[in-house]
């Protein structure tokens, strides 16, 4: 069984995020990258699934620029067995990534792909469900357990108010939750050996997807600053200040 | 989380754009590792040290090491810690992949080091010496010896320390007195206190290689007569049917020394009652062998000396930006605010900037020499090789000596940016103050580092040490010297060029009427040619960072940040150089003619 597990570069999670000063975006020069926290958890699940003998072979794919190699490097030296780099400068909007990670999976045939559930970036949370819908598989989103049987997926989300248990018929789309896994630390060896996995490149063109953005970015801006509180001497002065100030009982 | 962010494109910029490394394909371990993969290794080690080490630091300071009845606990955490940073496989960076090591060029295990020493200085203190004995091992072992060492090492199952301190001898190692007594299977028996040990004992591994220097008896006096020994906490023999037995060797820790800083890291007085010892290298060699690792282990100090400054400056630059007293002199910055964060005033400007330009400029300088030490090593042409080696051979006591001092002023200055804060514990900066203060004391006092320089590397081979360095300054002047964009950086380098050369050329000739003369103005001879050599770090960074900007870099941002750091440092660190130059020319007369009673 193959899986597929997607993976997107981003300003890491420990960055403090600033607006750029025409507001046309965030500030990324001279800023830390990473792999998306939620990607790593599914990459850390795929390589699981490799380690228990379920899964076969673990391909990583990214799309966005060359340096993006970096990030399925980290990848591969988690142990994925090889990856795949859908090359272009292209802003890419969530349904365009959809569309290249389609024409992967037409390629590669896994039974299972893996994307996080958001990336910490632009926090879409649309990627892994436009792809299932493209693809028409099942989907599980938002996982926090998952187990590969031969012709079944079971997955367990976390739901208001509780767990939710699903058995899902593949191929499945799988996006991952906080709470799925710890992922590892690369080993240095590891990351030496890593060196020598192959990183295949196309372009979309290649893939005959048009990735041309189709929402415009109108403004970006910080969100307001919160204002400090006020300490309220009685319950009843929170209730009237609930009902009369904030209005919101 | 820990405050500490690695500064992960300081170091691509300095090892892609300032050394270059890509160019050194045809050197051995080079061709290996790519941007990518540069990239990848210093996030991944830059991940282990701020989620890992950094969150373990301000604990291991309060809780320190405990020691009863012989054995060491290290903090809580350190275990944990220590093990994902072995298993990770660190340890080995640059070790023979032959044993188990990833083979990679020092230059990069700098940048780790310096990572893992911001996280933490003690805790880094452990894997390093395991790092030191590695590469004795690896230099001066037999082939049993790298086989049985080399790869517990390597993995982190066995400690590694360095033995050379007894309590009547520090500095002047020509004093040891611990025997060494040639037994009748040819091993050692080995009886003598050694004081100081970093890592003698502890809880992290399951055995501890200790390097012992001693005294085989009937050996000459002095220097020359020192021997190395391969001393195990635990003894492995195997018998004729071939199961092994372990024995504990008689080596034991007495005590462990309550100390200003580095608590976390045990330091040891261990005695030695005919303790089985094995000879590394030849007999009364034991000096040359240490001699022969010097370089990296100095390199290494110097580059903790960077790693606690970053952190220092981290940690002040973020609270200049949120402490708000007072108002910028020339109108509020932020008017709406009772105050302003103090980030505006010149004076805590100063402080920050001085500790920027030293960590940048440094860790520059540092990688430069990281990389000469592989150069030295494995390139293939005999005259780099050699130029290579010169240059690590004179830049090794000035940067350890240096950066050190640096580090210490550094974390000092973070201290004042907090006022009363930064020495109340709370806020952690006052541990960095205490930790980075051991820097300047082992591997050689900063004062001897400057005796190395101004005694050693300066007169060897008629100067040709200095060579190394003044040569690529010099043609820099040249080629650089019309250019009206960079003068205000080549023109400082100029002059602090000539400041050095006549400093040199006053050392040199009153040197030899009176070698006093030499060694009173030495420390400030060191300081002086490290501050020419970081000058000229930050005259090659800028005209990079300026030929960036014109190409429209999108970094932009990153390197106006570094043409400003520059610019401080030309202005307000490199002008030292002509105190520095009246001190040395003063000589030896201020410094001696008092009569020692009268102290
Ligand atoms: C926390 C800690 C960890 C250590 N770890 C180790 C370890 O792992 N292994 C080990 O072997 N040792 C270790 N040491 C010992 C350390 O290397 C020595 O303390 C250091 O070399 C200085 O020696 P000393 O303390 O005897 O000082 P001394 O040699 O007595 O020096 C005292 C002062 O005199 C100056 N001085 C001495 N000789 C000269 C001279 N010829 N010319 C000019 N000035 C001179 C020195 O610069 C210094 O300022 C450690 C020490 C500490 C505190």
């Amino acid at each position: 069984m193959k899986v597929l597990v997607a993976v997107k570069r981003v300003v890491d999670a420990n960055v403090n995020i600033r607006v750029k000063a025409d507001a046309t975006g965030v500030e990324l020069s001279n800023v830390k990258m990473a792999m998306n926290p939620f990607d790593e958890i599914g990459v850390e699940e795929a390589v699981r699934l490799k380690e228990s003998g379920t899964a076969s072979e673990v391909v990583a794919v990214s799309a966005g620029s060359s340096a993006c190699q970096e990030t399925l490097r980290t990848a591969l030296a988690m142990g994925a067995d090889r990856a795949i780099l859908v090359n272009t400068d292209m802003e890419l909007q969530p349904l365009a990534v959809a569309k290249i990670l389609k024409a992967i999976v037409d390629r590669e045939n896994p039974k299972v792909i893996l994307l996080g559930k958001q990336a910490i970036d632009d926090d879409s949370n649309a990627t892994g469900q436009m792809l299932a819908a493209l693809l028409g598989w099942s989907q599980g989103t938002h996982i926090s357990k998952l187990l590969v049987t031969d012709n079944e997926v079971e997955i367990t989300r976390e739901i208001d108010g509780g767990l939710e248990t699903l058995k899902l018929t593949p191929p499945s789309v799988l996006t991952t939750d906080l709470r799925l896994n710890e992922p590892r630390y690369a080993s240095l060896p590891n990351i030496m050996k890593a060196k020598k996995k192959p990183i295949d490149e196309v372009i979309p063109e290649e893939l005959g997807v048009d990735v041309t953005p189709r929402l415009t970015v109108l403004k970006v801006e910080e969100p307001p600053k919160r204002s400090a509180g006020v300490k309220v001497s009685s319950v009843k002065e929170l209730v009237e200040k609930l009902r009369d100030e904030a209005g919101v009982i | 989380m820990s405050h500490y962010q690695a500064p992960v494109r300081d170091f691509l910029f300095v090892l892609d754009e300032v050394l270059g490394v890509s160019a050194y394909g045809n050197v051995e371990g080079f061709g290996d590792v790519g941007t990518d993969l540069a990239t990848t290794i210093i996030g991944e080690a830059a991940k282990l040290a701020e989620d890992v080490i950094a969150p373990i630091n301000q604990m291991g300071d309060q809780q320190g090491c405990h020691f009863e009845n012989g054995v060491v606990t290290t903090p809580s955490g350190y275990r944990e810690a220590f093990r994902a940073y072995a298993e990770g496989g660190w340890i080995g960076v640059s070790a023979d992949p032959d044993h188990g090591g990833q083979g990679l060029p020092h230059v990069y295990a700098s940048v780790i080091g310096e990572m893992m020493a911001s996280a933490s200085l003690a805790f880094e203190t452990y894997p390093g010496l395991i790092s030191g004995a590695i590469e004795a091992i690896e230099r001066h072992g037999t082939p049993e010896q790298k086989e049985t060492y080399l790869p517990q090492l390597i993995a982190g199952k066995w400690g590694g320390t360095m033995n050379l301190t007894e309590p009547h001898c520090g500095t002047d190692l020509g004093l040891i007195k611990t025997r060494a007594e040639v037994k009748d299977d040819g091993s050692y028996s080995l009886t003598g206190t050694k004081i100081f040990i970093t890592a003698g004992e502890h809880d992290l591994t399951e055995n501890i290689i200790h390097l012992v220097l001693a005294r085989i008896p009937g050996s000459p006096e002095g220097v020359r007569g020192i021997s190395l020994f391969i001393v195990p906490k635990f003894l492995a023999s195997g018998d004729s049917e071939g199961s092994m037995e372990v024995t504990r060797n008689n080596v034991v820790c007495s005590s462990v020394e309550r100390k200003m800083g580095l608590k976390a890291s045990s330091t040891c007085v261990m005695s030695f009652d005919s303790a089985t010892g094995y000879l590394l290298g030849e007999s009364n060699k034991g000096m040359r062998a240490m001699f022969t690792m010097m370089n990296a282990a100095r390199l290494g100090v110097a580059i903790q000396g960077i790693g606690v400054s970053e952190s220092a400056y981290q940690m002040a630059s973020t609270y200049a930006r949120e402490r708000c007293q007072g108002r910028a002199l020339n109108g509020p910055a932020k008017p709406n605010q009772v105050a302003d964060p103090i980030i505006v005033h010149p004076d805590v400007r100063r402080m920050l900037l001085t500790m920027r330009a030293y960590n940048e400029g440094a860790r520059a300088l540092a990688l430069w020499t990281g990389l000469q030490i592989d150069l030295s090593r494995k390139h293939p042409d005999q005259g780099t090789r050699r130029n290579a080696s010169d240059f690590v051979a004179l830049m090794t006591p000035v940067i350890k000596a240096c950066f050190t001092d640096m580090g210490f002023e550094s974390a000092n200055l973070g201290l004042q940016c907090f006022g009363g804060h930064g020495y109340v514990s709370d806020t952690g900066i006052e541990q960095l103050v205490r930790d980075a203060r051991i820097t300047q004391i082992y591997e050689g006092t900063s004062g001897i580092q400057a005796l190395d320089l101004v005694g050693r590397k300066l007169p060897a081979h008629a100067g040709r040490y200095l060579r190394s360095l003044f040569h690529p300054i010099d043609s820099f002047i040249q080629e650089n010297g019309e250019d009206p964009e960079l003068k205000d950086f080549v023109l400082p380098l100029a002059k602090s060029f000539a400041r050095v050369q006549q400093a040199t050329s006053w050392i040199v000739e009153h040197g030899m009427q009176n070698p006093e003369h030499g060694a009173a103005g030495a420390s400030d001879y060191l300081r002086m040619l490290g501050l020419v050599a970081l000058a000229y770090m930050w005259a090659r960074m800028a005209k990079i960072s300026l030929s960036q900007i014109q190409k429209g870099s999108e970094d932009r941002q990153f390197y106006e940040g570094k043409l400003d750091v520059g610019r401080f440092f030309m202005a307000r660190i490199l002008p030292d150089t002509s105190s520095l130059l009246s001190k040395i020319s003063s000589g030896a007369d201020p410094v001696m003619r008092m009569p020692s009673e009268a102290f």
